[in-house]
């Protein structure tokens, strides 16, 4: 077993634990505790299962890419996160820890978001629930992602622009801390991804283990056995953690691709930030550094404390990719399949376009973790409207 | 762990003060920003019992917005861990220094390493926010070695089975973390203040200095009327970055002295 339990202490190997401030200590303790005894609950499991069903939209579908697999010379199964409700994988996790911050008697959750996905789940999660909501997103992104914003509007959540730092991600995470730590007793903080302390990375992955569960399942009804590679884009790494869950003890390989900007396992470099012990990008003295990617949702500094292992161990690998890369992938997923992939999820595709020769023949699963739709503006800018052909 | 050759400079000094009848008060400035040694001193002539040093950290998740801007326009000039330790041994105050920051800036380094800077520049103390009691041994250790006292902080959510550990674990003093929330000045003092340094004070002899929204000298007479003292920060950082300089900062920390003297 690859991918278990983290240690008592919240350790992958020497990765993850619990570093935030004191105040925050018991919270974590306690959501550690809460979510081990509703997850132990037949009750709990069978609500988060009907509501990602019956609201969420699962399963989401297997896609056999005829077209692309054809140019490529990869067969090219697409696990479909964009089908979910709000777009993207993330509803899996906000249901989940929704429903946990009600069991808690929590009537409050507070988010950070990039690209806004996670912000937009958590917005939902709050009015189908009926709780307050507020969420944090870096300056930078409230200005590209500019429609997201609104969506989380009209969901009933408030959105504050975070101008301190690089008002990028890293901050909005940073904003969302200081805001738990000062209203805990009421509050929820509903981290977006497979990092923070302990029991986050775990409880995270945790959520999004049916993504890996059902596209195991899907996989050997349509090739009959499991895929040769499985590959997810990774900025915290949420989605690839959920994927990865369901393959980990399989042959595949799997492959976790990130930016070139925000390369935190590519570097290798150990550091500890928003509550982590894991990769992170920072200078030679320890000062965090400023991710760069064209995906709002993927410029992130650090990576979450489970992939840091996966490659320590040397069960994953984490390879990087352009912006000019991804621009291209993710217009080729548009022309020949019929699918405008989140700039993020195109990450993994621009991974596959460049390894096509050496995947030659091989059956490759991709975790679409979102649509493009909210990218479609941005891509405007980048492409011009007459120069896409 | 209460014979006097263990204990390091800061807890020797403070306890000392709290012997002769004074409330402690322990001021804190962000290193690298413009004026900062001049700050520092003026503090310990207007009647410091001890000096915080900031060393600017680009994710400071436990400070609100006084600090992280003092701490952004510091990093923003080109302060660094370095460049703020190589002034503290020319800094003339006679009183303990700790260094205020975060876990990564000793991580990168390694413990051993940035313990026995800390101790070669002339810092009796560190305090790391973001490293909780329960992830703060192995520093402690290091720390130790090297001669170096590690502050741990104390919330009023700290449930009182691991209170009595996290005290007698802490060195130089105990930082009673006033209220929920980040450092910042607020208009009243939080009851959580007297709480929290009242539950420490039962579980240990060391000092228990309050901090956290600290934001007046009439603030600060309260909170200490069950603590042995109050750590002032943002107020003082506010002076330096209104402009006002080491002379503001004097008159701000003559202003808690004074208050605090006369009880």
């Amino acid at each position: 077993m690859v991918m278990i339990d983290p240690s008592k202490e919240g350790r992958f190997g020497e990765f993850g634990g619990r570093f935030v401030p004191e105040t925050l200590i018991p919270a974590c303790e306690e959501l550690e505790a809460a979510f081990r005894d509703a997850w132990a609950d037949p009750a709990f499991v069978e609500e988060f299962h009907r509501i990602l069903t019956d609201y969420g939209g699962r399963p989401s579908p297997l896609t056999e890419c005829y077209r692309l697999s054809e140019q490529l010379g990869v067969r090219v199964l697409l696990k479909r996160e964009d089908l979910n409700h709000t777009g993207s994988h993330k509803i899996n996790n906000v249901i989940g820890q929704a429903l946990l911050a009600r069991r808690m008697g929590k009537s409050r959750l507070v988010a950070e978001t990039g690209a806004g996905q996670h912000g937009v789940a958590t917005a939902t999660a709050a009015a189908l629930l009926d709780m307050e909501c507020k969420v944090y997103m870096g300056e930078v992104d409230v200005d590209r992602q500019e429609l997201n914003v609104f969506r989380m509007n009209l969901l009933g959540a408030e959105v504050e622009a975070v101008s301190s730092g690089s008002r990028t991600l890293k901050d909005a995470v940073n904003e969302a801390l200081r805001d738990w730590v000062a209203t805990v007793e009421n509050t929820h903080y509903c981290l977006g991804s497979v990092m923070g302390p302990h029991p986050y990375p775990w409880m995270v992955r945790t959520f999004h283990h049916v993504i890996g569960d059902e596209a195991h399942e899907q996989c050997l009804k349509l090739v009959k056995r499991v895929p040769d590679v499985v590959v997810a884009c990774v900025g915290g790494g949420s989605n690839a953690a959920g994927i990865f869950s369901g393959f980990a003890d399989s042959e595949a390989r799997l492959v976790g691709v990130e930016p070139a900007g925000g390369a935190a396992v590519g570097r290798g470099v150990p550091g500890v930030v928003h509550g982590m012990a894991s990769y992170l990008m920072q200078d030679e003295v320890g000062q965090v550094q400023e991710a760069e990617s064209i995906s709002a949702g993927l410029d992130y500094p650090g990576v979450g404390p489970e992939h840091a292992y996966l490659s320590s161990v040397g069960r994953a690998e984490y390879p990087s990719v352009t912006d000019q890369e991804v621009v291209e992938a993710f217009q080729l997923l548009c022309k020949t399949e019929g699918i405008i992939p989140a700039l993020e999820s195109a990450h993994a595709l621009a991974w596959v376009v460049r390894e096509a020769e050496a995947l030659r023949d091989q059956v490759v699963l991709l975790n679409l973790s979102g649509r493009g739709d909210k990218d479609v503006d941005q891509m405007m800018e980048v492409l011009g409207t007459g120069d896409t052909q | 762990m209460s014979s006097n050759s263990d204990v390091g400079r800061m807890e020797r000094s403070l306890r000392d003060r709290r012997d002769e009848g004074a409330k402690l008060l322990v001021v804190y400035v962000t290193g690298g920003f413009e004026g900062w040694e001049a700050a520092v001193e003026t503090a310990a002539a207007a009647g410091a019992d001890a000096i915080e040093i900031g060393i600017p950290f680009s994710d400071p998740v436990m400070d609100g917005p006084v600090i992280q801007a003092a701490s952004e326009i510091a990093l923003g000039s080109g302060a660094t861990p370095a460049s703020v330790l190589a002034a503290v041994p020319h800094l003339d105050t006679g009183i303990p220094h700790a260094v205020m920051t975060y876990y990564n800036l000793a991580h990168n380094p390694g413990h051993e390493r940035f313990a026995s800077t800390l101790a070669d520049s002339g810092v009796d103390a560190a305090i790391l926010p973001d490293l909780p009691f329960v992830e703060s041994g192995p520093w402690r250790e290091a720390a130790g070695e090297a001669g170096v006292e590690t502050i741990l902080l104390a919330a009023p959510t700290t449930p009182d089975d691991r209170l009595p550990e996290l005290c007698a674990a802490s060195s130089g003093f105990v930082y009673a973390v006033g209220l929920l929330g980040v450092t910042g000045e607020r208009s009243t003092l939080a009851s959580t203040a007297t709480e929290i340094a009242k539950r420490c004070k039962s579980v240990t002899d060391k000092p228990v200095l309050t901090g956290v929204g600290i934001g007046s000298p009439e603030q600060a007479v309260e909170a200490s009327e069950v603590a042995d003292g109050v750590i002032i920060g943002s107020a003082v950082v506010r002076q330096l970055l209104d402009g006002h300089g080491a002379d503001g900062v004097g008159e701000l920390v003559a202003s808690y002295r004074t208050a605090l003297d006369a009880g």
